[in-house]
């Protein structure tokens, strides 16, 4: 079996037991990007030659006797939207093209510190802003299981990489949906923390108050080990909660649902979902049912209001956020021919260094933020906000997690789409609402949709500082479908990834 | 300068002045507002700057805890209400001194609302109400290089410096202050200079005008005499001193009042103050007022100081310095021009630290508004940068109670502790500046003086004792000084007695 078809619990233990070194490991997974990152394009730099370097370190540590951590020696891929000192980061977009951040974010710096190994930097929608990555500037990647159909976005670059083995884990950042829309159409498992529960320092702003790091991995334990490394209290980031992480790798390990009870959300089905999402949601209710979970129906009236509320937050601190991209200290610079002032130049960079998206955004935020304005917008979603976190704070009470499909439709075509951006928005639908109310929630692949043999994902959401129970779920789901649903024989973990490639 | 003016008196005859003062106060804290790096004044351009002051994608602020207590003190000292719950908000706006195109600020939840603070004008007392006082960040500064004044306009290039970026500000704003009527410029300079001392007094702030630490907009508008509705304000910037504010706004007044006497309308306008011409000129026009598109800062959680924090606050403030004058004035038993000496030298810490140190308070007044205030004056130094302590005056002042010394000898002891010779008595000793207390010696030179000048002798001996004068000066100048007048005069008149 190859080293790059593994779990990264199998590597970390061949690792611990020395039956495999760490470089080995990282020249097959770097083996592995030069060979098909050509057709998936999940990377926009590989840091080849500090990886392999890091690699060395690690094997001597260990060779040395010292205590590493359980993930020491194992490859990840890094979402181009966290600082790494050295490597140049672009956030997927043209704006940055050349920037090489002078210091590493602690998302980063934990997984140095645990001993991973950063492979290099993955695709995504310019400045996280999009569902398709079709939104980069760098070109689209292309989701391994359809190389004609989208890996989801923003996150579309780090989930490919999980599908196509070009990394075993890889870290997100989830806005509205970022790491869980492209978990659920690639058939891998991300996780949206509790807001706060992992650092933001480093993570480049897109909307200050939504944006999550998160953990993605192909199966639920990695996921957890993954999370383990990366959450906790950090003084650096204002927001972050000064509380234990979760027993996250626990609940991956147990899995047990018995006397759970599960709240299915009324308000997030039905028109607009395709029928292989709603038939494959409805299956994996009834398995966690037949495992011993107790199922319960919810309502969240508000949630409807939920991608238009977040349509006017997010552009709003979007526009305050992106406002420091102005030519004068880094990044591109256009028009500086020593004729223009500088507020020209600032105009003609932003002009021709934000794509279509980022402008819109831009946009609407400065007009949702503008005086005379602010109460009807700014202010008015901030209420919706505070409702529907109401909606979550009622359906607690009778429910230990929320489920629903983790986006309306699996993998879309390239294209098809971004002529419309409102079509594009409804991807988030089922995932906006945790961003919103600050809570944790992950998508976990429940098999293929019988109409076109794509990936389903099913959201489990908990309240704030219940990471834990996602897990739970996630490991009860990733034990019971195998047996018990059709087509599960192409999920990732099987070589279905590797074919859809050839 | 083509501003018609109306003379002063004619104005104020006319019109009612209503004040509006903006200051903004650096905080003396170590480090800057948001992020560690230092706050130090006149460092290398760029060397105290890190990813968040430098607003790098991806950093994050984390509020200094010591802002935000001397922010609460601040207020507290004005008589301020202290927020039981704020928030920042960020205001939008692109400038290059702005590293991340917003300032980090506060918006309409500011820590300190609703104070007041009484100053005196002539021994008329003024009450100037305070609407807030809040936290915000200074931004970088920008040097134009290559235009002809130092300003943006027409310069070939740009510097900025972003040392600044980030260091703590209070800005204090009062309420729209009535009713100062002929004083008004005379009101906002006392005001200003009172927010000084009590600044100092909180040991908030440098307070150091020239360097920019306390800065102050000056708002005017007139009413005309007999109505209440408030007029068109302009806005007066780059008032760098306390001079310049009461002289700003009297050009401000004599200018408004002319325009509106002629039927004129006053442009809502920032206007900037020309300290050598000694006039105001348009800056911004504030009528296509920026949208700053104000927000509450999503990356850092609000501010809830507890009741129990703001109360331990209130108890470590120091006596207000209204009040602690009127205390020292009555104790020290100076008259008001002997006491306004003090204040207007600024030496009031000064001469209380003497006299602490065991002088008078008429012997720590004498050297510090005197002698000393000369050569801070002369050596272009703040009295309180001369190198010397209260603690070294005070044994000065005994040297010369005691008689070892006279105050011609005093001075030339100054010149010692001056020059780093060391204490007072070690300077006496090194340059041997004692009075001659030797009597044999002192009573040889009366007798040669009283033979040298047999006239002045008689004189004396007739009574008139003034001719005593001719006879003791020419003592002093053999002994080259050091010779105690008082005991010379003694000998002379026992002598020819």
């Amino acid at each position: 079996m190859s080293l790059t078809t593994r779990s990264a619990a199998e590597l970390a233990g061949l690792l611990a037991r020395r039956e495999v070194s760490a470089v080995e490991v990282t020249a097959a997974h770097l083996d592995r990007i030069s060979a098909v990152d050509g057709d998936v394009h999940a990377f926009l730099y590989v840091d080849g030659d500090r990886a392999l370097s890091l690699a060395k370190e690690v094997d001597a540590r260990r060779a040395a006797g010292e205590k590493l951590g359980p993930l020491a020696g194992v490859p990840v891929g890094v979402k181009d939207v966290f600082t790494y000192a050295g490597a140049p980061t672009t956030c997927g977009s043209r704006i940055l093209e050349g920037w090489i951040p002078p210091y590493t974010s602690t998302t980063v710096q934990r997984l140095l510190d645990g001993g991973l190994i950063p492979l290099g930097k993955t695709n995504m929608d310019e400045f996280a802003m999009g569902s398709s990555t079709e939104n980069s500037g760098y070109g689209a990647t292309h989701n391994p299981w359809d190389l004609g159909r989208i890996p989801g976005g923003s996150g579309g670059g780090s989930a490919a990489a999980l599908v196509a083995y070009e990394a075993p884990l890889t870290v997100g950042s989830d806005t509205g949906g970022s790491i869980r829309q492209p978990a659920s159409v690639t058939g891998t498992v991300g996780i949206k923390p509790t807001y706060g529960g992992t650092s933001r320092y480093g993570l480049v702003a897109m909307a200050s108050s939504l944006d999550t790091p998160g953990p993605c991995g192909r199966s639920v334990l990695d996921t957890a080990l993954l999370h383990e490394t990366i959450a906790g209290h950090d003084p650096r980031d204002s927001t972050s909660i000064d509380a234990p992480v979760p027993d996250v790798v626990g609940a991956a390990r147990s899995g047990d649902v018995r006397g759970m009870r599960i709240g299915v959300v009324r308000e997030l089905g039905g028109e607009g979902y395709a029928p292989g999402v709603e038939q494959r949601f409805d299956e994996a209710v009834a398995l966690l049912q037949d495992a011993g979970a107790e199922v319960v129906e919810v309502s969240c009236p508000h949630f409807e209001y939920a991608l238009a509320a977040y349509y006017l937050i997010m552009p709003s601190e979007v526009s305050s956020n992106l406002a420091r991209f102005d030519a004068m200290r880094y990044g591109l610079r256009v028009g500086d021919d020593g004729t223009r002032s500088a507020e020209e130049v600032m105009s003609l960079t932003r002009g021709r260094g934000f794509g279509e998206e980022v402008k819109r955004r831009i946009i609407i935020g400065t007009y949702a933020l503008s005086s005379g304005y602010y109460d009807a917008y700014y202010g008015s979603a901030q209420k919706v906000r505070t409702l529907i976190t109401r909606d979550f704070d009622t359906a607690f009470q009778v429910a230990d997690v929320l489920v629903s499909p983790s986006t309306p439709t699996t993998a879309f075509r390239l294209g098809e789409r971004v002529d419309d951006p409102l079509s594009m928005y409804k991807a988030d639908l089922c995932t906006i609402p945790s961003n919103l109310a600050g809570n944790c929630a992950g998508s976990f692949p429940v098999g293929l949709a019988p109409e076109d043999g794509l990936p389903v994902g099913f959201q489990v959401m908990a309240p704030p500082l219940a990471d834990d129970r996602l897990y739970r779920v996630g490991a009860a789901l990733e034990r019971l479908l195998p047996s018990q649903l059709s087509g599960l024989g192409a999920l990732p973990g099987s070589l279905a990834a590797k074919e859809a490639l050839r | 300068m083509t501003d018609e003016l109306m003379d002063y008196d004619d104005a104020l005859a006319l019109y009612d002045p209503v004040l509006g003062l903006e200051v903004h106060v650096e905080l003396n804290t170590n480090s800057k507002m948001f992020c560690g790096c230092s706050t130090e004044f006149g460092a290398e351009p760029n060397t105290q700057t890190c990813p968040v002051c430098l607003g790098l994608p991806g950093s994050l602020p984390v509020v200094n805890g010591k802002a935000v207590e001397s922010a609460m003190r601040i207020g507290l000292a004005l008589g301020c209400e202290i927020a039981e719950w704020c928030r920042f908000a960020r205001k939008n706006y692109f400038y290059p001194d702005m590293t991340k195109d917003f300032q980090t600020s506060q918006y309409d939840e500011p820590i300190a609302f609703d104070g007041s603070v009484t100053i005196e004008v002539d021994g008329v007392p003024y009450e100037i109400p305070i609407e807030r006082a809040h936290m915000e960040e200074d931004a970088g500064k920008l040097l134009h290089v290559g235009g002809a004044t130092g300003r943006i306009q027409g310069a070939e290039y740009s510097l900025i410096d972003y040392n600044r970026a980030g260091v703590p500000l209070i800005e204090i704003v009062t309420k729209p202050v009535r009713g100062t009527g002929y004083n008004a410029p005379e009101v906002a300079k006392a005001y200003v200079s009172f927010l000084r001392d009590m600044l100092r007094s909180l040991g908030v702030s440098d307070v150091r005008m020239e360097q920019g630490s306390l800065r102050c907009d000056a708002n005017v508008s007139l009413m005309p005499k007999g109505t209440h509705e408030l007029g068109t304000r302009t806005e007066t910037k780059n008032v760098n001193s306390l001079r310049s504010i009461s002289e700003a706004l009297r050009y401000e007044i004599r200018r408004q009042a002319a325009i509106l006497a002629s039927g004129g309308r006053i442009i809502q306008e920032t206007r900037h103050w020309h300290e050598d011409g000694g006039y105001t000129s348009p800056g911004r026009n504030k009528e296509q007022a920026e949208d700053y598109r104000y927000f509450p800062e999503p990356d850092l959680v609000p501010i809830a100081p507890s009741r129990e924090w703001v109360e331990q606050l209130r108890g470590t403030l120091p006596e207000m310095p209204s009040v602690r004058t009127k205390r020292l004035q009555e104790v020290w038993g100076f008259t008001d021009r002997e006491f306004g000496d003090i204040l207007a030298g600024s030496a009031l810490d000064l001469v209380e630290a003497t006299v602490e140190a065991g002088a008078s308070p008429a012997g720590a007044r004498k050297w510090w508004v005197t002698e000393l205030a000369r050569r801070a004056n002369e050596a272009g130094l703040e009295l309180s940068e001369l190198a010397i302590t209260p603690a070294q005056v005070a044994a000065l002042q005994k040297l010369v109670d005691a008689g070892t010394i006279n105050d011609k000898l005093a001075r030339q002891v100054i010149d010692g502790v001056l020059a780093g010779e060391g204490e007072p008595d070690e300077v006496v000793r090194s340059r041997g500046l004692a009075v001659v207390s030797d009597s044999g010696a002192l009573e040889a030179a009366v007798d040669r003086a009283i033979a040298a000048d047999p006239d002045a002798a008689q004189k004396i001996r007739d009574g008139k004792v003034q001719a005593a004068g001719a006879l003791i000066g020419a003592v002093m100048k053999e002994m080259r000084g050091q010779a105690d007048a008082a005991a010379v005069r003694a000998l002379v008149l026992h002598r020819l007695s």
